[in-house]
């Protein structure tokens, strides 16, 4: 029998003159990491944050450039525009969070003709760039010419394209892959002796999926719901296509930011820029919570 | 029988029917219609749309883009799974956070923090302008934004696959007499090159199609915009043909992606990511 050497922790204190690291490259690697890091995410981020309280010739000291950054992102027209990113990547998400659960729990429990193509397919938003997205999904649903469009105009008079359900639809296009990639590796592992132990208890299917199976898998689903949420909430390239970006009704809040660019309004840019990280970070902490709270739940159960 | 463990037949028929009309809809039909746009003219329209200066001109800038920011994010790659699988140091958990941040921001405040760099009221922009030096509305600044958006994409698929594997066999080969470049390309590279490989094709899926980012770097100079925007260009001056058959390229590197990431997950050469991007 080999004897066991716990190669867990073989370098169990970084100060160097406690013990030697064994492996060749620590400083090279790191150094460049840290440095590429900073490079590339760290300084920019810095560089916004900054601007947002730096006076400007136009805005001389700081009280005023931190009022008017707060003026910017408290504006009618960027609060329409949260209003709008946030609304419709939320509802995005909860159609993301119904299709992509049936979508994963048909991959992973049924077997069907096809099955492999649409597993293969559920990525394919990931590898589309979102123009092309934009693009095709306008092509489908603008009312003068498009494939579904215009029928639906005809026969229902709706308009999608250009109006905030066409948005809607690129979101749930964008967000799709998040909740069936999130759901799919939980619910292969879910154990079958647990259903079993619910069948043999006397519940019925319905209950077994109710007080079994869901609790299992509601952390998941509420992470690849917050996945896809944080994804609409960013999303710029396929809404540029499919959204007539009028003031007010149908601006999503980055294109407010590259308009305060081409108003040469840096500061306002960075403010908004700044709003949108913010809740961008709400957005991660939320999901780190959730898998917390999960996994602390896991541990005591 | 009736079954606590098993669907009933129609809840199943009812569910597999909801998915493939997600599918039809959502994913194949708008495949479809790229296509069929980008062919509806003739293949002599559609040749001459992709030979015109325009689309020549962003396919050039797409590719060269590309050719800078995957060799860089994947060294970056490289290097920061070996640093952080490989030893301890303080500031781990940070540094590996500090890693993700471009995966939740979006992309045009990813853009938006180069314009503040470069741009003309940026913080470098005036010195920039004195000495002459074009990074906004150029290729530095997209190469930049490019390479923020796709900043983890390979650290990420690397760091737990050089977990799994441990550094024990690095130690081994140290102990029979490697130096640090043997220990990593005859040890190390072997086990790790598939991860890699899927790491950079996501990657260049990512930069070749990023929109969001370069669009606030780069503007709407003719000739300096890579594809995804040459497509929106040809779109708002009524060039459908132009813009499908721009796009058709894209949607092809896109099946090219999805097939090499499909095959190494299916053949387990690379770990499945549980949250994509």
């Amino acid at each position: 029998m080999p004897v066991e050497i716990d190669q867990t922790e073989p370098q169990t204190d970084w100060r160097p003159n406690r013990r030697r690291r064994i492996l060749p490259g620590f400083h090279l690697t790191l150094g460049f990491t840290v440095f590429y890091l900073s490079a590339i995410v760290l300084i920019p981020l810095a560089a916004l944050i900054l601007k947002t309280v730096t006076p400007t010739a136009e805005y001389p000291s700081v009280f005023k450039v931190i009022r008017h950054v707060i003026h910017v992102a408290t504006d009618v027209r960027a609060l329409d525009s949260y209003r709008l990113s946030f609304g419709l990547s939320f509802a995005a998400a909860l159609l993301n969070g119904f299709f992509g659960f049936v979508a994963a729990w048909s991959l992973t429990r049924y077997q069907f003709p096809g099955r492999k193509i649409i597993d293969a397919l559920v990525d394919l938003p990931f590898a589309m760039p979102t123009s092309v997205a934009g693009l095709a999904l306008t092509q489908v649903f603008s009312t003068n010419g498009g494939y579904i469009g215009q029928l639906l105009y005809q026969w229902f008079g709706w308009h999608i394209a250009y109006t905030a359900w066409g948005i809607l639809i690129a979101l749930t296009f964008i967000g799709f892959p998040f909740v069936v990639r999130t759901l799919q590796p939980v619910m292969s592992d879910l154990a079958a002796e647990v259903e079993e132990a619910a069948a043999c208890l006397g519940a019925n299917r319905w209950q077994t999926f109710r007080r079994v199976i869901l609790p299992a898998l509601s952390p998941a689903l509420l992470t690849g719901i917050m996945l896809a949420f944080g994804r609409g909430v960013g999303e710029y390239g396929s809404i540029v296509f499919i959204s007539s970006m009028i003031p007010y009704a149908t601006e999503i809040t980055p294109q407010l930011i590259i308009i305060k660019l081409e108003e040469f309004d840096y500061v306002g840019a960075a403010g908004l820029g700044l709003a949108m990280l913010v809740m961008s970070f709400a957005i991660v902490a939320t999901v780190n919570l959730i898998q917390h709270v999960a996994a602390n739940r896991r541990r005591t159960a | 029988m009736k079954c606590a463990t098993t669907d009933h037949w129609l809840a199943r028929c009812f569910f597999i029917g909801i998915v493939f009309v997600f599918v039809l809809f959502f994913l194949i039909f708008p495949v479809c219609v790229v296509v069929f746009e980008a062919l509806r003219g003739g293949l002599a329209l559609y040749i001459s749309s992709l030979t015109a200066t325009h689309s020549q001109s962003a396919i050039r800038l797409t590719l060269l883009v590309a050719l800078a920011v995957v060799p860089m994010n994947t060294i970056f790659g490289v290097c920061a799974a070996w640093a952080i699988t490989h030893f301890k140091f303080p500031g781990k958990a940070l540094l590996i956070s500090l890693i993700e941040i471009p995966l939740w921001v979006s992309p045009v405040v990813g853009g938006l923090l180069f314009a503040l760099l470069f741009g003309r009221q940026g913080w470098l922009g005036p010195w920039l302008d004195a000495h002459g030096i074009q990074i906004m509305f150029a290729y530095p600044a997209i190469v930049l934004a490019t390479a923020f958006v796709t900043f983890p994409f390979v650290a990420r698929g690397l760091i737990p696959l050089m977990q799994s594997q441990g550094s024990s066999e690095e130690e081994a080969a140290l102990t029979l007499g490697a130096n640090g470049w043997q220990l990593f390309w005859r040890v190390t590279f072997p086990k790790i090159k598939w991860g890699i490989l899927y790491g950079m094709i996501l990657c260049n899926a990512r930069a070749m199609g990023e929109f969001g980012a370069v669009s606030v770097v780069a503007g709407s100079v003719d000739d300096r915009i890579t594809m995804p925007l040459q497509v929106e260009q040809y779109y708002l001056n009524f060039s459908l043909p132009q813009a499908f058959a721009l796009a058709s390229v894209l949607l092809l590197l896109a099946a090219f992606t999805l097939a090499i990431k499909i095959g190494l997950e299916w053949r387990r050469l690379a770990p499945n990511i549980v949250r994509p991007h």
